[in-house]
C-alpha cells in the first residue's frame, strides 16, 4: 500500500522465558485510527512500546514509511521524533516548567527556531485550554491538565504518527473526557494516524477506524471498528465486549 | 587575670597563625570537595550504565575508600608512594588527592542512588520525545537527581571538613597542628592554654560545619513537604 505508515510483521517478544507476543502481523495507513483492545495482561502494552523501541523483540520486522526499522538506539532516537507516544502516567519533567517541558524536543533535539517553536506552543497550548499555564511547573497541574500537556508536547515534535498507552487509566472520571476530546479532534481534524490502547469502550468505538482484539499476546480480530462492536468474529471478543460495562 | 590561659591566644602572633592554618584546613578541604564532587558524580553516572566490568571496577573503587580508614588511606598515600613509586609530593596535595579520590567515591554512591531513584516513566518519556541518552541524562535525570541528591552531598561535605583534623599525622601546617605546637610552647607559661586553644579550633570548626549541617536539614524538610504536599 502506498499511504502505509507502519507495518509490523511476524514479531515475537519475550520476557526471558515468557513468550509475551505471538506472530504479531498488521498494517497501518496514513489518518487511520487503531484502537487496540483486549483484557489486562494480553501485551497490549508491550505491543505499542515496542513499535518505538522502548521494548525490543526477539523477531519480525517493523517498517516505518517504508523503510525496514534496523533496532539500534541511534535509530529509535531519529525514529522517536515521527513517532509520539503518551503514557498512562502523565511523565512531565517536574524540574521543567510547562514550557519548558514541551520545548525540550523541538529545540534541543530537533534544533528548530527558539521564537518559532514558542509562538506554535502558544497555539497549541491555547487548543488545550491550558495558555495560563505555561510557566507552571507540573506539580501544580492537575493530573488531566498534566496529560493535556504530555500529549502537546508529543504533538510540538511533528510526528507522523501517535502511539497512546492508557492515556486516561490513571485520571480522576471528570478528567477523561478533556484528554479524549483532544485525541478525538487530533482525528477529525488534523487526520493523524494513531493507535490508542483504552479501557474506554464508548470512545473506542467512536473513534476506531479499525480494532485490534489482542489476547494472551495474540491478535485474534482485525476488524473495522463498526463491525467489531456490533458483531465481533470471536467468542472470546464477544466475552470481553460483554464483560466490559458500557 | 595576667596569667589566665585565654592570653595565649593573643601571645606573639598565635592568634594569626590559627587562623592560617584555619586557613590551611579550608583550601585541602575546599579544593579536594570540588575535583571529587566532579569526579564523583561523573562516576555515579557511569555506574548506571549496563556495561557490568565497569560498574564491577567502579563499586570496588567505591569499596576500598569507604572500607579502608581516611588515616590508613592518609599514611599509604604519604609514607607508600613515594618509596615504592618515587612519587614525591608535599603533605598538603597527599592530602587533597586522597580526600578528592574518597568524595568521588562517596559522591559516586550519592548520585547513582539518587539517578535510580529517578522514576523509570522518566526515562521513557524522555526517550519517547527523541532525547538522545546524553541529552536525557542532561536535561531530565541529573537536574532531578541533584535536588534528591543535595542533603546528602551537603553533609558529605561536612564529612569531610571535620575530618581534615587529623591532617596533622601526615605533617600538614593545619589548625589542629599549628594548635598543638602553641600548645606545647606555652605549657610552662600557660597551663590552662590547651582549653582555649582547642576551644578556638571548636569553634572555627562549628562555625564552618554547622550552617552547612543546618542547611541540608532545611532542604531535606522542604523536600519531604514538597513530595507529601503533591
Amino acid at each position: 500500500m502506498a499511504n502505509e505508515v507502519l507495518k509490523v510483521e511476524h514479531l515475537e517478544k519475550y520476557y526471558q522465558k515468557k513468550h509475551v507476543l505471538h506472530d504479531i502481523n498488521f498494517s497501518i495507513s496514513k489518518g487511520e485510527v487503531i484502537t487496540l483492545l483486549g483484557p489486562s495482561g494480553s501485551g497490549k502494552s508491550t505491543l505499542i512500546r515496542c513499535l518505538n523501541g522502548l521494548e525490543d523483540f526477539r523477531n519480525g520486522e517493523i517498517t516505518f514509511e517504508n523503510k525496514k526499522v534496523v533496532p539500534s538506539e541511534k535509530n529509535w532516537q531519529q525514529l522517536r521524533q515521527k513517532i509520539g507516544m503518551v503514557f498512562q502516567s502523565y511523565d512531565l519533567f517536574p524540574n521543567l516548567t510547562v514550557l519548558d517541558n514541551i520545548m525540550l524536543g523541538p529545540t534541543k533535539v530537533q534544533k528548530r527556531n527558539v521564537e518559532e517553536v514558542k509562538k506554535e506552543i502558544d497555539e497549541l497550548l491555547e487548543k488545550v485550554d491550558l495558555l495560563d499555564y505555561k510557566n507552571a511547573y507540573p506539580r501544580q497541574l492537575s493530573g488531566g491538565q498534566k496529560q493535556r500537556i504530555a500529549i502537546v508536547r508529543a504533538l510540538a515534535l511533528h510526528p507522523e504518527f501517535m502511539l497512546f498507552d492508557e492515556v486516561t487509566a490513571s485520571l480522576d472520571p471528570e478528567m477523561v473526557r478533556g484528554v479524549l476530546n483532544i485525541i478525538q479532534d487530533l482525528a477529525d481534524q488534523d487526520d493523524m494516524t494513531m493507535i490508542i490502547v483504552t479501557h474506554e469502550m464508548n470512545f473506542a468505538q467512536q473513534i476506531a477506524d479499525r480494532v485490534l482484539f489482542l489476547k494472551d499476546g495474540s491478535i485474534l480480530e482485525d476488524t473495522p471498528g463498526k463491525k467489531f462492536f456490533k458483531d465481533p468474529t470471536t467468542d472470546q471478543a464477544k466475552e470481553f465486549l460483554q464483560s466490559m460495562d458500557f | 587575670m595576667v596569667h589566665s590561659g585565654i592570653n595565649v591566644l593573643f601571645q606573639g602572633t598565635n592568634f594569626m597563625r590559627l587562623l592560617l592554618g584555619m586557613w590551611t584546613t579550608f583550601k585541602i578541604a575546599a579544593i579536594a570537595i570540588v575535583i571529587g564532587l566532579i569526579i564523583g558524580i561523573i562516576l555515579g553516572i557511569l555506574r548506571t550504565f549496563h556495561n557490568k566490568l565497569l560498574r564491577f571496577i567502579l563499586r570496588i573503587y567505591l569499596e576500598f575508600f569507604r572500607i579502608v580508614p581516611t588515616v590508613v588511606l592518609l599514611f599509604l598515600f604519604y609514607y607508600i608512594l613515594p618509596r615504592q613509586m618515587n612519587l614525591h609530593m608535599p603533605g598538603t596535595q597527599v592530602a587533597m588527592l586522597v580526600f578528592a579520590l574518597w568524595v568521588a567515591a562517596e559522591m559516586s554512591d550519592i548520585v547513582r542512588g539518587a539517578l535510580i531513584s529517578v522514576p523509570i516513566h522518566q526515562k521513557e518519556s524522555g526517550l519517547a520525545i527523541g532525547l538522545t541518552r546524553f541529552q536525557l541524562y542532561r536535561y531530565v535525570l541529573v537536574p532531578q537527581a541533584v535536588s534528591l541528591e543535595l542533603p546528602a552531598t551537603i553533609n558529605l561535605i561536612t564529612r569531610v571538613i571535620k575530618t581534615t583534623s587529623i591532617l596533622m599525622l601526615i605533617s600538614v601546617m593545619d589548625v589542629v597542628n599549628i594548635g598543638q605546637q602553641i600548645v606545647e610552647a606555652n605549657n610552662q607559661k600557660y597551663p590552662t592554654g590547651v582549653f582555649w586553644i582547642y576551644g578556638l579550633i571548636f569553634l572555627l570548626y562549628f562555625l564552618i560545619d554547622y550552617p552547612l549541617s543546618w542547611w541540608a536539614g532545611r532542604l531535606e524538610k522542604k523536600r519531604l513537604e514538597q513530595t507529601n504536599g503533591e
